[in-house]
């Protein structure tokens, strides 16, 4: 690892595919500074993709990476920072790839607690598809498939981490870069799972969401008297039906990481050239 | 065929029959003694019929017979269920006193040795003793040293205290003592002992145990009967060695873990059963494309869907060979018995690393569920070895990257076999992805690519067939026409099967297939029979329909499913009808 790390390190020499003014762009650099400010850098680091218009950016970014199936990213990240805790590990996908069909993982893995980051690019829709409902499209919001809308509400991502137990929420905005990086950057350097949902408008299939939908309502908790290690200060801006916010919601600092819970600290690619040494044991205890 | 001895106990589910059954196993390899169990149970916790049978013998026994000695019958249902077993000198103990066995009618033909099983245990300290005062009784019956019982009672019970282990001590000698003073017994059953040390153990222990010899360290899985043992053996026994267990939320997940643990460079497996694998092939073809190797290992039952959660069949062979959409080589092995378990675990390991792919493991419900003895030597660690493949470091990495320092992680060779550097390598940093993808591991649709990718792919195939043995198991005389093949768990039977039909006057020749695919190229075996039998338990023959496929000739079949597992007696008769019938479809 070393400290002269500059966070175009990261970037690797594919130029993204994404539709000229996507929010993944922004998304992308935020989480590049962020592991560059953490003190990583490409061959310490393992980003794990799903599918989507998201899942690319494991293509777009330099590090080890591994562009799953849909919906898995997070058991993966789990497996990868498990087998090598000193992996710097980060897991990224968007709204149909966390909330639809990998929406078991989610509880599942802010349940676990590994040490990791997991950023989710929330489009409300899905974009590589050409534009049908996601499941934190709004309710009426008309798509190829949902012409009178989806008539059911969105999930509400931030609170179903809260009910799972999550120990780090919070919540960014693709285009507002320096503090999107900053909110990355302490998912990464909280000490368990960082979760971060991260506003990323489609500019091609969602035109409720937009760059200026955000940039008009969304309230920083920076710039209030919010206290994310308070339980119900953060149970009220995640259930506010009303406003959205931007910021660390709310983050446990105590609890342990699955890492710390199991005493995982090696490196398990390493193993010895045989059996183990009191391998015999093994067979000794079926006498 | 050995002088065996046949026992059982049943009783219903929550009656302590697996535990008690697996005692007296335990007692008989202390003395010496080989043994072969097997278990009739019921997706269910309690009641329903449920049994644990125990053949055993001086020298080696691998398969049951259609014979029990002596039961212990704890239900009435359990003599019902056995008549077709029990012979006129089988002896059934009983609790006459217990309300259910009361009516118990006992053949006249057989020894009904009514014993209070629950009174002698009472008085020994609890009634949940009953069973091993049942034990006792037994040890009278077979004129079985009780010491070998005491050394299984303590291994039971040793971690609960001394006197729970005196106290069932003194209930086993209780239930001889009554044996003794109430029946005088002429029966043949005098069970001679050895001095011999054996270990018992299951066809799961012996994977769990094979993945720790062969240096796995990680384990993603989600509890399937009857794969669950894999995963409860290496819990608290992995840790040892810096590994970890990790019970996922499903198998979409358990394979996901695993295969983000392989990449991250440990050695990974998990296990699961048919509907387990059904979820996991949705990730399968992505741990194959990106080159990944992971050990699958299907403990199959019987299918299709919950099937017959509890019951023996092979019947998965199509799915792990064919499964997932699109076209990608996986290797798949197939254990022959308990002991082999253990090495092909350890070779999977090898051949996944070696190769860069998903093996799959199949074992099935019989070697699952099995307690069998060995020699220790048997499972000798010495002779465990790890191999890694092409695994490149900080000093090797420059042969395979670019000219722009980038590594090549599906770099295109002569023998198919790409470089694997770890995450946390210097200049090692790469992606791979479920894409299609080019030598650097990213997305392509370049057509030349492509076609260079999947050639790539399967010429490991080719290679691992020229590199590694894919040598069957031969049995019987080599030079006899009547050739038998069969693969996976019956080899047992089979074995057993050759001297029954010797006895007849049938000679055989026996080949048992441990690898699917590669598999050995029998076509040669085939053309020079006079008549051959593929035996497996499925209705279709999936394996018989590789080889027809390999020889481009018809084989004859027999199958098996109404999900129990071949024994030997049974197996004879088959073979020995099959052959007196000459069926038209054999060559």
């Amino acid at each position: 690892m070393s400290s002269d790390v500059r966070f175009t390190d990261f970037k690797s020499d594919k130029q993204p595919t994404w539709c000229p003014g996507c929010g993944d762009f922004g998304t992308m650099n935020g989480m590049m500074k962020a592991l560059a400010n953490t003190g990583n850098d490409p061959d310490n680091t393992f980003i794990i993709a799903g599918i989507g218009c998201s899942g690319k950016i494991g293509t777009y970014m330099h590090s080890y990476a591994l562009h799953g199936v849909h919906g898995r990213a997070l058991p993966l990240a789990a497996g990868v920072k498990m087998a090598n805790p000193d992996l710097e590990v980060m897991a990224a996908g968007g709204d149909g790839d966390g909330y639809s069909i990998g929406v078991g993982h989610f509880i599942h893995a802010v349940r676990r607690n590994v040490d990791m980051s997991y950023i989710v690019m929330d489009n409300r829709i899905y974009g590589l598809t050409k534009g049908q409902a996601s499941p934190t499209s709004r309710e009426d919001f008309e798509t190829s498939t949902t012409p009178d809308g989806p008539k059911q509400p969105p999930v509400n991502p931030l609170a179903l981490a809260l009910s799972a137990g999550a120990t780090f929420i919070a919540q960014s905005f693709s285009s507002d870069a320096m503090r999107h990086a900053e909110i990355v950057q302490e998912a990464i350097e909280h000490d368990g799972f960082g979760f971060v949902n991260v506003f990323s408008p489609c500019v091609t299939f969602n035109d409720v969401d937009t760059y200026d939908y955000f940039r008009d309502s969304l309230v920083d908790v920076a710039d209030t008297d919010h206290d994310p290690t308070d339980y119900d200060a953060a149970k009220d801006v995640i259930l506010d039906m009303d406003k959205e916010y931007q910021g660390v919601l709310y983050q446990n600092e105590s609890a342990q990481s699955y890492e710390a819970e199991h005493d995982l600290t090696e490196n398990m690619a390493e193993i010895p050239d045989g059996a183990p040494d009191d391998a015999m044991d093994l067979v000794r205890e079926f006498y | 065929m050995p002088a065996d001895f046949n026992w059982a106990i049943g009783g219903e589910a929550g009656d302590g029959i697996d535990s008690t059954g697996k005692i007296f196993a335990q007692a008989l390899s202390r003395a010496g003694r080989h043994v072969y169990t097997s278990k009739d149970f019921a997706s269910r916790i309690r009641g329903g019929y449920t049994a644990y049978k125990i053949r055993t013998a001086v020298e080696p026994v691998q398969s049951v017979v259609d014979r029990l000695d002596v039961l212990i019958a704890l239900t009435p249902r359990t003599i019902d269920e056995n008549l077709g077993e029990l012979h006129d000198n089988s002896v059934i103990i009983y609790d006459g006193e217990r309300t259910t066995m009361k009516n118990a009618e006992i053949p006249d033909e057989m020894v009904g040795l009514n014993v209070p099983l629950k009174r002698l245990a009472e008085e020994a300290g609890g009634a949940i003793m009953r069973n091993v005062v049942a034990l006792g009784a037994a040890c009278a019956v077979a004129d079985f040293p009780i010491e070998n019982l005491d050394e299984a009672v303590e291994k039971r019970f040793g971690n609960k205290g001394q006197k729970l282990v005196d106290n069932n001590k003194e209930a086993a000698r209780a239930g001889r003592q009554y044996v003794h003073d109430e029946y005088d017994l002429n029966l043949p059953y005098a069970l001679e002992t050895t001095d011999n040390d054996y270990v018992l153990l299951n066809g799961d222990e012996a994977i769990g145990m094979g993945a720790l010899a062969a240096g796995c360290r990680y384990y993603a899985g989600y509890p399937i009967t009857p794969a669950t043992n894999v995963m409860e053996y290496l819990k608290g026994r992995i840790e040892r060695y810096g590994g970890h267990v990790v019970q996922a939320e499903d198998e979409l997940s358990a394979i996901n873990m695993a295969l983000g643990a392989a990449r991250a460079g440990a050695r990974s497996m998990t296990a699961t059963s048919g509907p387990g694998i059904d979820l996991m092939t949705e990730t399968f073809g992505l741990v194959a494309t990106t080159e990944t190797p992971l050990v699958i290992c299907n403990v199959m039952r019987s299918g299709p869907s919950t099937g017959m959660p509890t019951k023996q069949e092979q019947g998965d062979i199509n799915q792990m060979l064919y499964g997932g959409h699109g076209e990608i080589p996986r290797f798949v092995l197939a254990p022959t018995t308990i002991d082999e378990c253990f090495w092909k675990t350890v070779e999977a390991f090898n051949l996944a690393e070696k190769y860069q792919l998903p093996v799959y493991l199949a074992g099935d419900l019989a070697l699952a569920v099995t307690e069998q003895t060995f020699s220790p030597e048997a499972f000798d660690m010495d002779a465990v070895e790890i191999e890694r493949g092409n695994v490149v470091d900080e000093e090797t990495i420059g042969a395979w990257q670019n000219e722009k320092g980038q590594f090549k992680p599906h770099a295109l060779t002569d023998d198919g076999i790409s470089p694997r550097a770890f995450p946390g390598t210097s200049g090692g940093a790469h992606m791979t992805t479920g894409l299609e993808h080019d030598e650097l591991g990213r997305r392509t649709e370049d057509g030349e690519m492509r076609i260079k990718q999947v050639d790539k792919r399967n010429k490991k195939v080719d290679t691992a067939e020229e590199r590694e043995d894919w040598s069957p198991r031969e049995f019987g005389d080599p030079d006899s026409e009547n050739l038998v093949i069969s693969w996976g768990s019956n080899e047992g039977a089979m074995v057993e099967a050759i001297d029954l039909l010797a006895e007849e006057g049938v000679d055989v020749r026996f080949i048992s297939v441990p690898y699917i695919f590669p598999r050995p190229d029998l076509s040669d075996e085939i053309a020079d029979a006079k008549e051959v039998l593929v035996v497996e338990c499925n209705n279709t023959g999936q394996f018989a329909d590789l080889l027809e496929h390999d020889a481009l000739a018809r084989v004859g079949r027999i199958n098996k499913y109404d999900g129990v597992r071949y024994k030997a007696d049974e197996l004879a008769d088959e073979i020995s009808a099959a052959l007196a019938d000459t069926p038209e479809a054999i060559q």
